[in-house]
């Protein structure tokens, strides 16, 4: 029987190649996003490309009663309900620094409201005992570096949360992923300088699909993010406090 | 909408130019682009010379729009975003028994392009170019505004914006009419050609949907023309079809690697893997229709001073003497590649400025070196001279005035582009190089 997935911020790159990986694998879709003819026109795309089902739900981060009908949509299908959440914001350090409300924004479309979204989403999961959440992080929450380090404290917060929902979901079968993508060829990064080691969305999401088979706990994708990352983090803090890495 | 400095070049890798690049994902963040700044759209950048080159200017990379939305898998009608490939097309709809009905040697081509070029397959004497088979575009003008043309809503805007070279606007979807699929295999038959004049007899006779030619660019004397026809047809078989991992050309190849004799004695081993009688062999759709995009990045064997492609189509009445002009010029200068192709063309086109025409086309490759340059010339001058035409996707050495010669639909195009883009804001280096709409 086909499972359910929830696409949280399927308008994003990366929300929409995961979709269409879920579709050719003959998924039940949730869409979920802010911009309802787009997320209409990416229903669309993967009907044809295979999904069994699906919907285009109005999602906004910010809002906490968008969450209901999302739930609503996912408890339609029988079976294992899984999530994949894309959301995110991050704020250039310079406009936080400027304006420090700014930093509350990135935090709430980072860590907060996620982890809001997911902790409803938890008693469902539960209640039909299995499902996977793919939590997308970010190798930026691995340290707090001078360039954003408030996006990075809230992917942080966000790793924190899903290592916790992962200890719980497990009790009755489910399953989380904490993903730390590295930088990935989206509308995020495109033209920003210093980009290195680009992947594209596509490569992103076979690696997501084959961590959720493989129920690995922590992804870092591309692979290679977890050598660097594991250099960034043993550069001892007396050190690393001058550096603008 | 952020803007990123990129080198765009041409699949040939002669011609490139810097320009700024805006990528959107959604065709709201299009329309923003496009009421402050319009630019010309590109696709994955496919075509050889400069048609997808705006130097020194701003381009829209349409490749993230690449979805489809709409289905109909009764009557085969496909709606899709233009940064859609073909590939993706062949392999969404092909188990769903539908394809798409005119398919560039490429896979990955997307549709904007297709239309923009007015492409055409190996099935061009049948089923005529990809033009002939949209239904409908979406367009976004210099205005910023959107509309939706078909040939009875603007027939003329229609006309010049397929086979346009993006002139008109950028093409954010269209509607297209597939094909039935029988099979996901195809049934190939080849046949040795001993020269030429048998070679475009075997063409013309040929009845098959699907033919193709594969050229000796390096024979002459008696065997100057020499070749393999391959015939196919889809087959009913519903065995899946092998599928084997794309390699890639890791960097660009030593010099040698394209020289005179490799090429020589790789054609001679090519042609004589043919029995002399014949065979027949089943491959995928993908081996058939897009055989090097097996190999990513294939450009790349050329060398850093990358290559030209000369293709060029003939009428019935000149073909004959001037392919034999052609092929012994190119083997005297014995400056060809293996990628050679003699094709047989027929009537159909959609654009005022598309490329096919009754009579035969003939492809080939050549490494950028100054020799070639001047062969490309002189076979320029004799496709003009013939009445023949060269074809803007592959172009990079044709001259403003060849180009008014072979196509004489030009100044009634210009009328359409000019209301149209009074500005100029979708011109490319092709465009300028040409001087495509510079009045007569």
């Amino acid at each position: 029987m086909s499972q359910t997935w929830i696409i949280l911020g399927a308008g994003s790159a990366m929300g929409r190649a995961f979709a269409r990986k879920a579709a050719i694998e003959g998924a039940h879709l949730v869409l979920a996003a802010r911009d309802q003819d787009d997320l209409d026109r990416t229903a669309t795309d993967c009907l044809a490309r295979g999904a069994a089902s699906a919907a285009a739900v109005l999602f906004d981060v910010r809002n906490p009663e968008s969450f209901a009908p999302i739930y609503d949509a996912a408890k339609a299908n029988d079976g294992i309900i899984n999530a994949a959440v894309f959301v995110g914001s991050m704020a250039p350090q310079g406009d936080v620094d400027a304006d420090p409300n700014t930093g509350d924004l990135t935090i709430q479309d980072s860590f907060t409201g996620p982890v809001n979204f997911l902790h409803g989403l938890a008693p469902i999961m539960e209640e039909r005992k299995g499902g996977t959440v793919l939590g997308i992080g970010s190798v930026a929450g691995d340290r707090g570096r001078i360039g954003n380090y408030t996006y990075g404290a809230a992917k942080a917060g966000f790793h924190t949360y899903l290592s916790g929902l992962r200890n719980r979901l497990n009790r009755s079968g489910g399953h989380v992923v904490t993903v730390k993508p590295g930088f990935v060829d989206t509308a995020m990064t495109w033209g920003i300088e210093g980009m290195f080691l680009v992947a594209s969305p596509d490569q992103i999401a076979q690696d997501l699909w084959t961590a959720h088979e493989k129920r690995k706990n922590t992804l870092y994708t591309p692979f290679f993010w977890r050598y660097i990352m594991a250099i960034i983090k043993s550069i001892p803090e007396p050190i690393f406090k001058k550096l603008s890495v | 909408m952020r803007w990123k400095t990129a080198e765009l070049t041409g699949w040939g890798r002669v011609l490139s130019g810097k320009a700024e690049l805006a990528r959107p994902e959604k065709p709201a963040a299009l329309s923003v682009i496009f009421t402050d700044t319009p630019a010309p759209a590109i696709g994955a950048q496919r075509s050889y010379g400069d048609a997808a080159v705006n130097s020194d200017g701003r381009a829209i990379d349409m490749t993230r729009l690449d979805r489809f939305i709409g289905f109909d898998a009764d009557t085969g009608i496909l709606h899709a975003e233009a940064g859609c490939s073909i590939t993706d097309m062949l392999d969404t709809f092909a188990p769903k028994g539908w394809m798409p009905a005119v398919m560039p040697g490429t896979g990955f081509a997307t549709l904007g392009g297709c239309i923009a070029h007015d492409v055409h397959g190996k099935n061009h004497h049948k089923a005529g170019t990809f033009g002939q088979h949209v239904l409908e575009i979406e367009l976004a003008g210099a205005d910023g505004k959107t509309t939706t043309v078909t040939s009875q809503s603007d027939p003329a805007l229609f006309k010049a914006t397929i086979g346009g070279l993006g002139q008109t606007g950028a093409i954010l979807s269209a509607k297209i009419q597939m094909i039935p699929c029988s099979s996901r295999l195809i049934q190939v038959d080849e046949r040795r050609a001993a020269n030429l004049a048998e070679f475009m007899e075997m063409l013309k006779s040929s009845t098959a949907t699907y033919c193709v030619g594969w050229i000796d660019g390096t024979a002459n004397g008696q065997n100057l023309g020499r070749g393999i026809m391959e015939e196919a047809e889809l087959t009913s078989s519903n065995m899946a079809p092998k599928l084997r991992k794309p390699r890639k050309v890791p960097f660009n190849a030593p010099p040698f690697a394209l020289s005179p004799p490799t090429v020589r004695l790789f054609n001679r081993m090519y042609f004589n893997r043919i029995p002399k009688q014949g065979r027949g062999v089943l491959r995928s759709l993908k081996d058939f229709f897009f055989p090097l995009d097996k190999i990513h990045d294939w450009n790349k064997l050329y060398g850093k001073r990358g290559f030209h492609q000369f293709q060029c189509v003939l009428p019935d009445e000149t073909a004959e003497r001037t392919l034999r002009d052609m092929l012994r010029l190119i083997a005297d200068a014995g400056l060809a590649s293996p990628l050679a192709v003699l094709k047989r063309t027929g009537p159909g086109r959609a654009g005022s400025l598309s490329f096919p025409m009754e009579g035969f086309t003939l492809a080939l490759d050549f490494p950028n070196s100054e020799k070639s340059r001047a062969l490309v010339a002189q076979l320029n001058t004799l496709a003009a001279e013939a009445g023949g035409r060269i074809y803007f996707a592959k172009d990079s050495l044709a001259t403003a005035a060849q180009a008014r010669l072979m196509y004489p639909e030009l100044s009634e195009w210009q009328k359409t582009v000019e209301a149209a883009d009074p500005e100029g804001a979708f011109k490319t280096d092709l465009i300028r190089r040409l001087k495509l709409r510079d009045p007569a």
